[in-house]
């Protein structure tokens, strides 16, 4: 049970506290560039998924085998074998949609969230910890493209996954790979003002509790401490 | 220095006819050719007489579709269905015209000099790889807060970027195109890259010690930026020759130290201003990046000729 909790924290804590797009701003490429609707950012997100918890794996696996001066030359080339693959699978799977984010997939070689875990995480973990650590990493990169990808397809072209929900005229502008960096400073603003507020809100119970139950206690030791300074 | 002297010594000259004085590239769809004398000749004005291909692929015929002249009867625009590859040779012949024995033939080229410094312009600013292409962004965020950083961060990041393509190029033409090894691009990219990293790490390590002081802590952010892999990709993508490769380096990675150096300044500013709590460092960089991106929507669409 305990180990079980641990590996959900794991997963929660890529998740949600260090996200890799909207807390770390790790591997921003992809989520500017290819987010345009909800298929891109789907595509890639689980190529992304795919790669970061193949190579945590791998990496825990033969990490004694490693020299620690040639661990980030030996990081890369354990990345680029699975990026290979995950490349080719796609371009045989998914043509069409691969054509469009082509090169982006093949650009996962150089994300730095991925170098980034294996350096701070998998090198030093057993493998049923990486597992879990890649698995909420690269979930938060899927879950944050996705939802990236749906707010500029609903707000561009008025569909999601292709389907005409919306009827309004679109804003093409929400199309333009730019407004990829408009989107995700503003959302990374809102979820700064929101932990803000939850932050401020926890504070304010706290010193409010704090303050009921400890008020005789407070008055009774400010006045002894008030006494030494008047005398 | 020997392609260069050939390039200037070819800026296009017209073999075999004396009727056509020059030819050259108009818009994406266009050739303009330009008559020694005002023409009065009837198949010259025709678009079914003439027979359009590319020099490397003499199969693939590409059809004029309208042929306009100017008024004064010296110079012709052919418009073609679809846009042209400019940087390949075309040969235009024409039915029923003879130019001594052989029947009328030319070809259109651009200047290579030319089409280098297209290149180089066109990484730089017309497809900038930070804000037309999206690439690079995590070092280029990471190292953005200061303009000595910024300055830094660019000139190892273009010095690095050069001489791993360079020898990504070699080894691309010379090793994996013969023994058909093109889909382990990737990790030989990679791993190229890497391996120029190291070496600038050691050479500069040796040869002078201040600077490694000083731009040593980037070198290793390197290997982690987008763009020193997307090059390779996409010169072997596009069978670039090795001038070519070089200036899409150099455009790449001076374009990059431009786009360090104008977020640098603005981001010194930022520091100033009175920024909402939540926008407070990343965001409002994101939103600022997203304006230059705008900017630069402005050079799309500009070709150079």
């Amino acid at each position: 049970m305990a180990t079980k909790k641990t590996n959900l924290e794991l997963v929660l804590n890529g998740i949600l506290d260090e996200n890799p797009i909207f807390r770390l701003a790790l591997s921003m490429c992809p989520a500017v560039a290819m987010t345009t609707t909800i298929m891109n950012g789907i595509l890639l997100g689980v190529a992304v998924f795919f790669v970061q918890v193949a190579s945590s794996c791998t990496i825990a696996i033969g990490k004694r085998l490693v020299h620690p001066r040639i661990r980030i030359p030996t990081y890369v080339l354990v990345i680029g074998t699975w990026v290979t693959v995950i490349d080719m699978v796609l371009a045989a799977y998914f043509p069409v949609a691969y054509s469009q984010v082509g090169l982006f997939v093949k650009l996962i070689v150089a994300f730095a969230i991925i170098t980034m875990r294996l350096e701070m995480f998998a090198c030093k973990n057993t493998l049923t910890t990486s597992f879990w650590d890649g698995f909420g990493m690269g979930m938060g990169f899927l879950i944050g493209m996705v939802v990236i990808g749906a707010i500029r397809e609903l707000l561009g072209m008025g569909t999601l996954l292709g389907y005409d929900i919306m009827g309004f005229q679109p804003l093409l502008f929400f199309v333009l790979p730019v407004a990829g960096f408009f989107v995700v400073g503003l959302m990374m603003g809102f979820f700064n003002y929101v932990e803000n507020v939850y932050k401020q809100k926890r504070l304010r119970t706290i010193f409010h509790e704090s303050h009921k139950s400890n008020m005789p206690a407070c008055n009774s030791c400010a006045s002894p401490s008030v006494g030494p300074v008047g005398s | 220095m020997l392609a260069l002297v050939s390039a200037l010594w070819a800026v296009n000259t017209v073999a075999g006819t004396n009727l056509i004085a020059n030819t050259a590239f108009g818009e994406g769809n266009e050739i303009v050719l330009t008559f020694a004398q005002p023409l009065a000749e009837g198949h010259l004005l025709e678009p079914g007489s003439y027979t359009v291909y590319e020099e490397s692929d003499p199969d693939i015929r590409l059809q004029v579709t309208n042929i306009k002249v100017s008024p004064d009867e010296t110079t012709a625009k052919l418009t073609f269905i679809e846009p042209l590859n400019q940087s390949q040779p075309h040969i235009i012949t024409v039915a029923g015209m003879t130019s001594g024995e052989s029947p009328l033939s030319f070809t259109v080229k651009k200047s290579y000099l030319g089409y280098l410094l297209t290149i180089l312009i066109t990484a730089l600013l017309i497809k900038n790889f930070v804000f037309t292409k999206y690439l690079g962004l995590c070092v280029f965020m990471g190292t953005s807060k200061k303009k000595e950083t910024a300055k830094g961060m660019g000139i190892v990041f273009t010095a690095v970027m050069v001489m791993s393509t360079a020898m990504s190029w070699l080894f691309y033409t010379y090793f994996m195109v013969p023994y058909n090894l093109t889909f382990l691009q990737v990790v030989v990219f990679i791993g190229l890259v890497s391996l120029s990293v190291q070496a600038m790490d050691t050479v500069l390590r040796k040869v002078n010690p201040f600077l490694f002081a000083s731009f040593g802590i980037y070198l290793v952010l390197i290997t982690t930026n987008c763009v020193v892999i997307a090059v390779p990709l996409m010169l072997a993508k596009e069978g670039y020759g090795f001038w070519e490769a070089m200036m899409l380096a150099l455009g790449a990675g001076s374009g990059f130290l431009l786009a360090l150096y104008l977020m640098a300044s603005v981001r010194e500013r930022l520091d100033l201003a009175q920024v909402p709590e939540s926008f407070k460092g990343l965001p409002v960089a994101f939103l600022v990046a997203g304006q230059f991106g705008l900017a630069f929507l402005g050079f799309s669409g500009m070709t150079i000729s």
